[in-house]
């Protein structure tokens, strides 16, 4: 039997459609302006037995397809995590404009979790900006961001008041992949801040769009010396874990 | 509904701004709770005190104060009914649960002041309250800091402010300030209606407020059951109108609904199906009409089984002692009673995480959501230790805080929903 798991979260909407277990069929597309109109396009021409939503826009999901079921997105996630790497004792993700870190027991289920509150400080959605008053494409940052040699302390959390602080950094003339390497420890130390709040500890599950930044990477398992995993597909981690909630 | 706007005009309110307000008070309550599961019938009578909550109310109060009884504000539950009510006055809370006229808030108050504190404001300046304006003596009281200055400012903008002094530390000399300020105000308030307070009367007034406390405690106890025959936000309720309703009334009603859900216990009948995950919560008051984290929780698959706050078990837990003689022997149970009051302001507040335990237990809570509004100090600084020492205990926690805003719903919402979802076998 086939089930289906969609995530739509701010920034995008992921799609997965699992058959015993394993993915057949991952899609995802940016949300826009009408998430509805995003997660049809992508359910177009795939069947499935049942529909699990998830994300900040899953409740739009059920009014709009009533055969949907949701689940929160830390749920969802959990799920997903322990499926794809059961070891996993803490799951950080970062995704466009949310953080969350949840700690798990150790049969797998949530003990504990925390959420960034309103603002985009620590996201995908600062780094993005923040790239781009760098002047970097958003694949290039964290490549560049890895060459940087020297720490540079950005105090500012707000990406509006982060990003006064980069030009006036650019305008000292420091080394721009230094400012990179600080805006990058930045966003790591938020994370570890939130980790801390909630004293997870323990094997890491790295998921979110920013799970593919290197530098993030990098910088997060300096700072916890524990082992970091990423999954393939780190931004399918909370489809998947709704398409294996919708299964059970 | 009667026509009160001559009454409220003469009140001195704005009559447009106030009917705005309860434009949106009568469909934010009717979206909220009229739109409940189940409700016991006995919630008739609480539906129909709100929404003459500033007609028929307050006309019965101005009929009393037509022939001579006084009307005496608080906003806090260290302010004895007890004594109120035994110089034959009415004490009302003026708490309020939502903001207003925030603009012209930010004036008298910095910004990151509590939504409770504004709110208090904002109703004096939009002149929207009209138990405010009804009164004829209005206590504030030193507790916060937020509160101590903001009663300096209220002071200027309402003639009848009186402040209460209160202790911060539970020690001898605590309890001899708590008593000398409640003898002042004994005097104050004789000065003010000119009646005498009496061991007899005083006597009758601890019997009308010890029977009140009786009935919500009694309601307290009854969620215990699972199912819960009663809904959190209904609960929620009657603590709140307990505020401002005439308390024989009140309590009549409270146990006639208490009766009702005894037989829904019985009968295992309730608003949620057994099993329902079952939530405490705990911090901050909720005053009317600040149903926003309730409902929430209620709308995510949960179901609220107690409030540790002063509107809630923390205002009406232990009762006054009436084996005394003499006015003074039974101010001293006055005060033995209110000593015991557990709020944040007090400084060491070790007596509050035990009876978050204690009242986990006796509700059959699955877990704790701490309520903080945002900016108050005493709480959420307290909530710290209170979630490390309950997930100590293994109780799971959620530490929310929050305002009277509607920004954060979405995400409170998804926190909320993820906590019940964790809570369940
Ligand atoms: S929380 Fe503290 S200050 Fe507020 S009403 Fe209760 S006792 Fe008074
Ligand atoms: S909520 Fe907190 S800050 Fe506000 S009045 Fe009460 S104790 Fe003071």
């Amino acid at each position: 039997m086939r089930f289906a798991g969609i995530d739509i979260g701010s920034r995008s909407i992921e799609l997965v459609v699992i058959e015993d277990g394993e993915p057949v069929e991952v899609r995802e597309t940016p949300t826009g302006h009408d998430p509805m109109v995003g997660a049809r396009e992508l359910l177009d021409g795939v069947s499935f037995e049942r529909i699990m939503a998830t994300g900040y826009g899953r409740d739009l999901f059920e009014i709009e397809f009533d055969a949907a079921d949701t689940v929160t997105e830390i749920k969802a996630y959990a799920r997903g995590a322990v499926a794809l790497h059961p070891a996993t004792n803490v799951i950080l993700d970062i995704g466009g404009q949310d953080t969350k870190v949840i700690a798990l027991t150790d049969k797998g289920r949530v003990k504990k979790f925390e959420m960034n509150d309103r603002c985009a400080a620590g996201t995908g959605k600062f780094l993005e900006m923040m790239g781009r008053a760098l002047g970097y494409e958003l694949q290039e940052f964290g490549e560049q961001a890895l060459r940087g040699s020297n720490e540079i302390v950005i105090n500012s959390m707000c990406a509006v008041f982060a990003e006064s602080e980069v030009t006036s950094l650019i305008a000292k003339g420091i080394d721009r992949r230094d400012i990179a390497l600080g805006l990058h420890l930045s966003v790591v130390k938020r994370a570890l801040s939130m980790i801390n709040r909630i004293a997870a500890s323990g094997a890491l599950l790295f998921a979110g769009g920013v799970a593919h930044n290197r530098c993030v990477r990098h910088l997060l398992g300096e700072h916890l010396q524990v082992p970091v995993h990423v999954p393939d597909q780190p931004q399918h981690v909370g489809a998947y874990g709704a398409a294996l909630l919708a299964g059970e | 509904m009667a026509d009160y706007r001559a009454m409220w005009k003469d009140l001195g309110m704005n009559l447009e701004a106030h009917d705005m307000l309860l434009d949106f008070l009568g469909k934010y309550y009717a979206d909220t709770f009229l739109t409940q599961n189940e409700r016991p019938e006995g919630m008739d009578y609480f539906n129909f005190v709100m929404s003459e909550v500033h007609g028929l109310r307050i006309k019965e109060l101005m009929d009393q104060k037509a022939v001579g009884r006084k009307v005496i504000g608080a906003y806090c539950v260290f302010v004895p009914e007890e004594l109120v009510l035994a110089v034959d006055a009415t004490l009302v809370g003026l708490c309020a649960g939502a903001d207003y006229a925030l603009d012209q808030v930010e004036q008298y108050l910095p910004r990151n002041t509590c939504a409770l504190i504004k709110s208090a404001f904002g109703f004096k300046l939009g002149g929207v309250c009209p138990y405010l304006e009804a009164t004829d003596l209005v206590v504030g009281e030193n507790t916060c800091d937020g509160k101590k200055k903001a009663f300096e400012s209220l002071g200027g903008l309402i003639d009848n402010l009186y402040v209460m002094d209160l202790p911060q530390v539970k020690s001898e000399q605590g309890r001899a300030l708590l008593k000398a300020e409640y003898i002042r105000f004994k005097e104050q308030i004789e000065e003010l209606t000119g009646v005498t307070i009496t061991a007899e009367k005083l006597k009758e007034s601890i019997a009308v407020v010890n029977a009140k406390r009786g009935a919500l405690h009694r309601l307290a106890k009854l969620r215990g059951a699972d199912p819960a025959p009663i809904s959190g936000l209904d609960a929620l309720l009657a603590n709140q109108i307990a505020f401002f309703d005439d308390p024989v009334r009140f309590t009549a009603s409270v146990n006639t609904i208490c009766d009702e859900l005894e037989k829904r216990v019985a009968d295992k009948v309730g608003v949620f199906p057994q099993g329902t995950p079952r939530i405490l919560i705990s911090g901050c008051p909720m005053a009317v009409p600040n149903w926003k984290l309730p409902a929430i929780i209620e709308s995510c698959g949960g179901v609220i089984v107690g409030e540790e706050s002063c509107i809630g078990e923390r205002g009406c837990r232990n009762l006054v002692s009436t084996a005394a003689e003499s006015v003074d022997e039974l101010i001293d149970g006055i005060v033995d009673r209110y000593f015991k009051v557990d709020c944040a302001v007090f400084t060491p507040n070790r007596e509050r995480v035990e009876h978050i335990e204690e009242m986990f237990q006796g509700s059959n809570a699955d877990g704790v959501i701490h309520y903080g509004l945002q900016f108050c100090q005493p709480y959420l600084m307290e909530a710290m230790d209170v979630e490390k020492k309950l997930e100590d205990s293994d109780i799971p926690v959620l530490r929310v805080e929050t305002d009277y805003g509607q920004e954060d719903v979405g995400q409170l919402k998804t926190r909320v929903e993820a906590f019940v979802e964790q809570l369940r076998p």
